[in-house]
């Protein structure tokens, strides 16, 4: 069955990955995306009042959504460790705050996480494939899938290789993805297009394209490490290129907007965004994620403001 | 031995080609002395109708040439009215004016015909513009001629009422059916011979004589023409009831005695159209 | 169903409704000299909002007379000091647009953040616009020292009502005019807030003037004797008596009539963008726009995707109460207008095109009309002929961009069109062969004060916003 096996395309799409100038002659193919009407739509979604019980609806899914991130040089195992627990309760005074989607961390703090998120349903992410640069060889990019993998991440996020992208090497693209989404064996690809590179929106349509006929789970906007990383644009060009695949194919990619999101009303603009484009089906966790790490806290303040009628302050909830 | 002159029959000017009035009439006109001169062809609504066909088929790809060949084309149609001065002046002077006064109207004409088409390729530099939008679009506004126009030349002036009227018209794009002076038409007859033999393509410009007040009321209600300039109507009661017919399809009415200068005469016959297109990678 | 908005309905503690209104003249509300009344609606409720005075030829004539003793000082009046009014005009606007929003949609049905984020600012932005030419109108094209008509009898549309009033009178008074306008019957709400914001910015008595009334206070006004410029938006059927009502007169005349605007997609369109520019163009304000893209022209190859992309779209429209922020579509201006919109829709099933309907529930109250979607249509189908002024969309196909062309023209109107492709030069070949007056290629329904509006053949003469707008109102000096 096509849906049960990502590698496996419908025969027209299969013939486009066959050679590089197949692949570049579909990608060419592609209509076009309108920058000013892209945005114009984005700016029009973006009035969206989110009111009442609509906003504690979209807090709550919000926070189950969120990929609780942290990917600094300085990370250690006590900051894992802490943010894992905040994972599981986010809000300390309240239990009825649910738990996040996933922990990303760089993979050599996988098994810290995986084992501060014992007995949770909540996985762990691993960035990999040279993160964020993505600059070092295919071997090393599988060498370090398998290594996350093996210590238990259940998620992949992998980059792409923007050079390539920008030599017109789209079959390596494919080919890499694909490599990685082997090596990723049961766990979950995401693949970031690092979009702040890609530029313009008929790039970020390409290579969702390319993230998608290779075999990605997830297509994912940024690593958060260069700017912009996510904007509202930019993730409604990936959710309706995701919409055009589910048409061609049958099978629905999931979506991560990554950096830059911080505060409830950025994270209801793109519950809007989705609800309006793809639809109820993507409005869970296993098919949306928010990679964000400031993010929780404002939902948090915003929760409680909702739940007592008084504005919460940053005191009050954790910094982890 | 004397010779015998051969005499011009005075046909219509319609399509490029030189019908007599598809009914068959024709009225007489005569000198100031009140001697015979022709028989002229009177023209009737089917030959208006005919001629708005012709001008319709001729419309596009006049408006479609680039505004330096319709110069051309018009400077080419000064050059030629000059080589028929001496005609123009005779027929003139067969009317009530002197000679002096017939030269002069020639010259003018003649000098008014080269001034309109050295406009042609002016007229969207000076009144189209470029449209400061507060919003990523770059957007523009450029003249375009309005399409079939009807016309009632003035009746005191034949030639150089006429040149007005049809350069003025023409020039920005339109084709044109004019009623010539009803009195005084030799010199519409000889224009479109010029015409005819000019680079004018057949249908862009279209000359009928005879009876304004009988034709022009067809013109005014015609639904494929899509303006009428009525300078040429004297009286107040008819020009009122063809701006009223006019109304049937909004046609753009240029009432009688407007005062305007000659680019504003032009603007008349002009739509403006606006373009607006995004920008962006 | 997951993240359903709640309702976010906009207050309208802000608007200060008065039971009845009077009529604007000489700087005074003042009360009809034997006029009737009408009511006023809100049309997503059917609630009355107010008792409004339908103006006699009394009320006209006098109106009339002040708008010309104005004249007398307001055309002396340096251009600069105008252009301070009008200023004035812009800014008071803008403080007040919260108000006059609120009040808009209720009066006119359209959805609150189309009256808040797109007529409220234009209408800001076009006094401001024309308040700067005031002082500059030796520049407007008519050579040096040009002079202003004189007084201005203005007659506009339910559609646009702030919108179109002020596209009459920026340009209007900018030149030097002094100006009598009769709001439309159904919103006449808008324009009499309106005349407190004239009285707020002390413009001098007189130089506008607001008279309220159906048809007939419209013809007293066009036929005044001491009108010098009329001009109207409004149907080409009204702009057809009002070309035979001026005839014969000096009176000038500019008309922004009807339109049934092509939309045409190409098969390399960027496509979600025009798809977003097709619902856009057909569902901005209901349907009720003279230069909506009521004709969807696509490319044959391309057309069951095409739908299939705008249909799923159109599911997501949200109609309902137009004070509330996340509506999309408002209600139908009246009641006369929603039984027109039938009768064709109606027209268009049994002539044999089929009809879909975007599934929107429709409230119990007020006149509503579902985004609808009409395919099989022929262009000899009357609904591809006549402007339906309603969320009314109908589907043609073409094979060749000569066939589009061709299609798109062969219509007696001429307002806009628009056009999708991601070819240059065939966007530019297109655009300079449509007999329309907007061209919107990859855009739609964008409206701007310094960008000439108005149409070809029956859609009526003359333009409005610009340079070219400001020509309307002024004739060259001596």
């Amino acid at each position: 069955m096509l849906k049960d096996d990502p590698l496996v395309l419908p025969s027209f799409l299969r013939d486009t990955t066959n050679s590089d100038s197949a692949l570049k002659k579909f990608l060419n193919g592609l209509s076009g995306v309108d920058k000013v009407g892209v945005e114009e739509r984005v700016a029009k979604l973006g009035t969206r009042s989110i009111k009442t019980t609509a906003k504690a609806e979209g807090i709550d899914l919000a926070i189950r959504m969120i990929d609780l991130t942290t990917l600094e040089g300085m990370d250690t195992k006590g900051k894992v460790k802490s943010l894992c627990a905040k994972a599981r309760r986010p809000d300390p005074l309240d239990s009825t705050v649910p738990s996040v989607a996933a922990v990303c961390v760089y993979s050599d703090l996988v098994a810290v996480a995986k084992e501060n998120l014992q007995g949770t349903n909540i996985n762990v992410a691993a960035v990999a494939t040279g993160f964020p640069a993505g600059r070092v060889s295919l071997a090393a990019k599988l060498q370090d899938t398998a290594d996350a993998v093996s210590q238990g991440a259940d998620e992949i996020d992998m980059v792409i290789d923007r050079g390539a992208f920008h030599e017109g090497r789209f079959l390596d693209i494919y080919d890499q993805i694909q490599s990685v989404k082997r090596a990723c064996q049961a766990a979950h690809l995401k693949v970031i297009l690092e979009t702040g590179e890609l530029k313009t929106y008929d790039n970020v349509k390409k290579a969702s394209w390319i993230a998608m006929l290779a075999g990605a789970d997830f297509i994912k906007t940024s690593t958060g490490k260069v700017q912009p990383a996510a904007t509202l644009p930019v993730t409604l060009v990936m959710l309706q290129a995701i919409r055009d695949f589910e048409i061609a194919t049958h099978r629905r990619i999931g979506v991560k907007p990554a950096g830059g999101i911080k505060t409830t009303k950025d994270a209801m603009k793109y519950l809007v965004l989705i609800k309006e484009t793809l639809g109820e089906n993507w409005m869970n966790p296993n098919m949306f994620r928010f990679g964000a790490s400031s993010l929780l806290n404002d939902l948090l303040m915003q929760r409680r403001k909702m739940k007592n009628g008084a504005y919460s302050g940053p005191d009050y909830v954790t910094v982890d | 031995m004397s010779n015998i002159d051969v005499k011009r029959t005075a046909k219509l000017f319609i399509g490029g080609a030189f019908p007599r009035s598809e009914s068959g009439r024709t009225y007489e006109i005569f000198d100031n002395n009140q001697n015979f001169l022709a028989n002229v062809a009177l023209a009737s609504r089917k030959d208006a109708r005919d001629a708005v066909v012709a001008a319709r088929s001729a419309f596009t790809k006049w408006s479609e040439a680039t505004a330096y060949n319709r110069a051309q084309v018009l400077y080419r149609v000064s050059e030629l009215m000059q080589g028929r001065r001496e005609q123009f002046v005779e027929e003139l002077n067969l009317c009530s004016k002197s000679n002096k006064h017939a030269e002069n109207e020639v010259d003018e004409a003649i000098n008014l015909m080269v001034w309109f088409a050295g406009w042609a390729d002016k007229i969207a530099m000076v009144t189209g513009s470029s449209n400061p939008v507060a919003g990523p679009f770059f957007d523009f506004s450029i003249p375009e001629p309005t399409g079939v126009v009807a016309a009632i030349a003035p009746d005191k002036s034949p030639l150089l009422g006429l040149v007005e009227t049809i350069a003025s018209i023409v020039v920005g794009g339109n084709a044109v059916i004019v009623i010539a002076s009803e009195t005084q038409p030799l010199p519409a007859i000889s224009l479109a011979e010029v015409l005819a033999t000019s680079d004018v393509p057949g249908g862009v410009v279209n000359i009928l004589t005879g009876s304004y007040k009988e034709i022009a009321p067809w013109l005014a209600s015609h639904q494929d023409v899509n303006a009428i300039d009525l300078s040429g109507v004297e009286s107040k009661a008819i020009a009122l009831e063809l701006e009223k017919e006019a109304a049937i399809n909004l046609k753009r009415v240029l009432r009688p005695n407007t005062k305007m200068d000659g680019l504003t005469r032009i603007k008349t016959f002009l739509e403006t159209k606006t373009v607006w297109h995004p920008r962006g990678f | 169903m997951v993240f359903e908005y709640a309702p976010a309905p906009e207050s309208t503690k802000v608007v200060n409704l008065k039971t009845n209104y009077e009529l604007f003249i000489d700087g005074k509300f003042v009360k009809s000299k034997n006029g009737s009344t009408y009511k006023t609606i809100n049309p997503a409720t059917e609630e009355v909002l107010a008792e409004i005075i339908e103006a006699s030829s009394e009320d006209i004539d006098y109106a009339v007379n002040s708008a010309r003793k104005a004249f007398k000082s307001w055309s002396k009046l340096s251009g600069a000091e105008r252009g301070k009014y009008i200023y004035r005009i812009a800014r008071l606007i803008q403080e007040r647009s919260r108000e006059l929003a609120v009040l808009e949609s209720m009066n006119n049905g359209k959805p609150i953040r189309e009256s808040r984020d797109i007529d409220i600012p234009l209408v800001a932005a076009h006094f401001f616009h024309y308040a700067g030419w005031a002082d500059k109108l030796d520049y407007a094209g008519l050579g040096k020292n040009p002079q202003p008509l004189g007084v201005a009898g203005q007659i506009i549309p339910w559609n646009f009502p702030l919108l179109m009033l002020a596209w009459k009178i920026a340009p209007a008074l900018a030149a030097g005019n002094t100006v009598v306008l009769k709001p439309a019957e159904t919103t006449p709400l808008t324009a009499l807030l309106f005349a407190e914001i004239c009285q707020q910015a002390e413009l001098p008595d007189g130089v506008v003037n607001i008279v309220t009334g159906a048809g007939e206070t419209g013809r007293f006004l066009v036929e005044h004797p001491e009108i010098d410029k009329v001009a109207f938006t409004g149907s080409t059927e009204v702009g057809r008596l009002i070309a035979q009502a001026v005839a014969g007169t000096d009176k000038k005349v500019t008309l922004e009539l009807g339109g049934k605007a092509a939309n045409i997609v190409f098969d390399d369109a960027a496509m979600d963008q025009a798809v977003e520019g097709v619902i856009n163009g057909i569902f901005f304000n209901q349907g009720h726009v003279c230069c909506a893209g009521s004709r969807l022209l696509l490319q044959e190859s391309i057309s069951d995707e095409f739908l299939n992309l705008l249909y799923e779209r159109m599911k997501t429209l949200r109609m309902g109460d137009p004070l509330d922020k996340n509506t999309d579509i408002g209600a139908i201006n009246s009641a006369a207008q929603l039984a027109k919109i039938h009768a064709l829709t109606q027209a268009g099933k049994s002539e044999g095109a089929e009809m879909w309907s975007a599934p929107c529930e429709i409230p119990n109250k007020g006149f509503w009309f579902a985004p609808t979607v009409f395919t099989n249509v022929s262009l000899s189908h009357r609904i591809a002929r006549e402007e339906i002024f309603g969320p009314v969309l109908s589907v043609l196909t073409f094979r060749t961009p000569d066939e589009a062309i061709e299609k798109a023209n062969n219509t007696p109107f001429g307002l806009s069109a628009g056009i999708w492709t991601e070819k240059g030069s065939r966007i530019l070949e297109v655009a300079h062969r449509l007999r329309a007056g907007v061209i919107w290629a990859n855009t739609f329904n964008k409206f701007d004060p310094t960008s000439p509006f108005g149409g070809y053949k029956e859609s009526g003469y003359g333009r409005e916003g610009g340079r070219q707008g400001l020509e309307a109102y002024l004739k060259a000096g001596k």
